[in-house]
């Protein structure tokens, strides 16, 4: 069954002035449970073909539905909202909240949610399990290693129990070491939990560990391979 | 949660909020510390005029402050008092002679204006018995005794048991003269009155002057804390129509200006503190959100609305804001407990504020009252340096936010 259905996609920057065409016209679809790569060369719109799928940038022409929901007909309130409930976000550069623990940055968008304080304090601890990091409750991120930031980061985006977790670049500030160990714990909560995870990336051993492959190129699809 | 990230936003960067802190808390101290004194200041002022010169409220015959003209007496003040009294027990009167005159000394001469007075009584309505520094306040019981200022008695050269002449025009228009013994020199903090005015026994006066006893020009009255003034003033006025009843506000409409200024004056001057330092607040959010775009993108991306974004900041720069507020308010009332017992003493420009009615040592006095009112000033301050730091971060989209360096 697919959960994300993206047809025609297109998006074209500074239209008015020097247009750049990001994305060109594409067409995808993604199923539940699947561990795909969006990998290309730099410029190739692999960021802006992300941004879109979360909501966070609006295609200039073509739609995404998300559950059978377009999500660029939504109101920026509802669209936060829908981002927040069905979308999971994880980052290059992990972007946790310095100031709170590994345990509260998980909490966190539980707490936006509006889940009860037992809801909340029980998932946490089953995801900081999850990803190998129940003994860093109370850590603050300056005080974990780059590998471990980034598992608290999946974690906090398995937190909301998303349709499926974006994920930017995810290895690239990690060592080859932490870099694997992530991929491990994300291909595990694939496997066993069904938790659909789409990356962008120029990272081989992601695209290694990726069932889908696709690459663009000047912001087209060239080519989607099944592995 | 959001309250608690942004207590903890505000000690990111210790030093630059403790800085914003540091800012807030010496303005509020200076506000704080600078509304007592003029409290004080003026509380001092206002004890001054209402237990030493004028009390709360007077009456007189409608004619007699036109011209201080010697006929114009309240013919039978008693039973005017005995009604007043009978409003509550616990307002004080005292009823007065009021004529100017010349008093002389053996070295010169000058116009006074003299109370005659029943001392025991008048005690009830002023303080001019505490301000005795040499003598005492009638409790010789020679003949024909004076209190006057130290000012006049500088004037005049004279001192304790120094008899002076008063020479008044009586109420057939003649001239009469008597000679006073000086029983006790007093000083206030208002030169002018001291150099004006002298007190004798009422009984003297009228010996003096061949009036009947019991006939007065002046009822002054002071009045418990519990009764209202322009209301007691009304009440009075309406049991005796045919007087003219003035309260001290009437009587001294600077006084009474200066009393009402005296209640915004706190305001006026922390809004000015505040407002300043509303530039400094500003600058610091501003700087809080610019180098944190990255992470309010990041916030935005995952779910974050505009509300909770903005609540947040607003709440930093609150929470900045009253913790310099409170340790302003705490550091103020320090030192104003510090000057409360000690005085703050400004003799050296002393001549000049006793001559204008002013105290020259300054005993600050603390209105409990105006902790709350410059609390939600505080708080105000915080959300008003707020917006446009937080309307610059709604601004921001999250995807470039989130790439961000």
């Amino acid at each position: 069954m697919n959960i994300i259905e993206v047809k025609k996609l297109h998006k074209i920057y500074d239209q008015d002035t020097h247009p750049v065409h990001a994305v060109r016209g594409v067409d995808l679809n993604f199923k539940e449970g699947e561990f795909a790569a969006v990998v290309g060369p730099s410029g190739s719109g692999k960021t802006t073909f992300l941004n879109m799928l979360g909501g966070l940038d609006d295609p200039t022409e073509g739609e995404i539905m998300i559950d059978s929901v377009n999500i660029n007909e939504l109101s920026n309130r509802k669209k936060i909202n829908f981002r927040m409930n069905h979308i999971g976000f994880v980052f290059q550069a992990y972007n946790l909240i310095p100031v709170l623990t590994a345990k509260e940055n998980v909490e966190f968008i539980m707490h936006l949610q509006g889940r009860s304080k037992h809801d909340r304090e029980l998932r946490t601890k089953e995801l900081l399990e999850a990803v190998d990091l129940a003994d860093k409750l109370n850590v603050r991120p300056n005080k974990l290693s780059g590998g471990q930031q980034q598992r608290v980061a999946v974690a906090r985006a398995l937190a909301s129990k998303p349709k499926f977790i974006l994920a930017d670049e995810p290895t690239a500030n990690l060592d080859s070491k932490s870099a694997a160990n992530l991929l491990e714990i994300m291909e595990k909560l694939n496997r066993e939990e069904h938790i659909t995870f789409i990356f962008s990336t120029h990272d081989q051993r992601v695209v290694d560990k990726a069932r889908r492959v696709i690459t663009l190129d000047d912001g087209m699809i060239k080519s989607d391979v099944q592995v | 949660m959001i309250w608690s990230i942004a207590w903890r936003n505000v000690w990111r960067n210790k030093l630059r909020s403790s800085v914003v802190i540091i800012a807030v808390s010496l303005g509020l101290m200076s506000g704080v510390f600078s509304s007592a004194f003029m409290k004080g200041w003026m509380g001092q002022r206002m004890d001054a005029v209402l237990l030493t010169e004028l009390s709360y409220i007077q009456i007189h015959h409608p004619e007699f402050k036109e011209n201080y003209e010697f006929r114009y007496f309240i013919e039978d003040p008693d039973p005017i008092m005995k009604e007043i009294k009978y409003l509550d027990e616990d307002i004080k009167l005292s009823k007065r002679m009021v004529i100017n005159s010349m008093v002389a000394s053996a070295e010169t001469g000058t116009g006074v204006m003299i109370k005659g007075i029943d001392p025991e009584i008048e005690m009830k309505v002023s303080d001019i018995n505490k301000k005795i520094i040499e003598g005492t306040y009638f409790a010789d019981a020679g003949r024909n005794p004076v209190v006057i200022g130290k000012k006049l008695a500088d004037k005049l050269d004279v001192s304790i048991k120094n008899k002076i002449i008063l020479t008044i025009q009586d109420q057939d228009g003649n001239i009469t003269s008597g000679a006073f013994r000086v029983a006790g020199i007093y000083k206030t903090s208002n030169t002018g009155f001291d150099g004006s005015t002298v007190f004798v026994k009422n009984h003297d006066l009228a010996t003096l002057i061949g009036l009947e006893p019991g006939k007065a020009h002046e009822i002054a009255i002071v009045l418990p804390d519990k009764l209202d003034l322009e209301e007691m003033t009304e009440i009075i006025a309406a049991i005796n129509p045919d007087l003219l009843t003035e309260n001290w506000k009437d009587l001294s409409p600077e006084m009474g200006y200066m009393d009402d200024l005296m209640g915004v004056y706190m305001y006026i001057i922390i809004i000015i503190i505040l407002f300043a330092l509303c530039f400094a607040i500003i600058n610091t959010m501003l700087m809080a959100v610019l180098e944190r775009v990255k992470e309010i993108g990041m916030l935005m991306a995952v779910g974050m609305n505009k509300v909770r974004v903005f609540s947040m900041l607003m709440l930093e720069s609150i929470f900045l804001t009253l913790t310099g507020g409170v340790f302003g308010i705490i550091l103020g009332y320090l030192i104003y407990i510090f000057f409360r017992k000690n005085g703050l003493d400004m003799s050296i420009w002393g001549e000049g504020l006793e001559a204008m009615g002013f105290a020259a040592i300054i005993y600050p006095e603390f209105d409990y009252g105006m902790i709350v009112p410059i609390i939600i000033l505080v708080i105000l301050t915080g959300i008003f340096s707020s917006l446009y730091p937080a309307f610059k971060a709604l601004r921001l989209n999250p995807s470039d936010a989130i790439r961000t360096e």
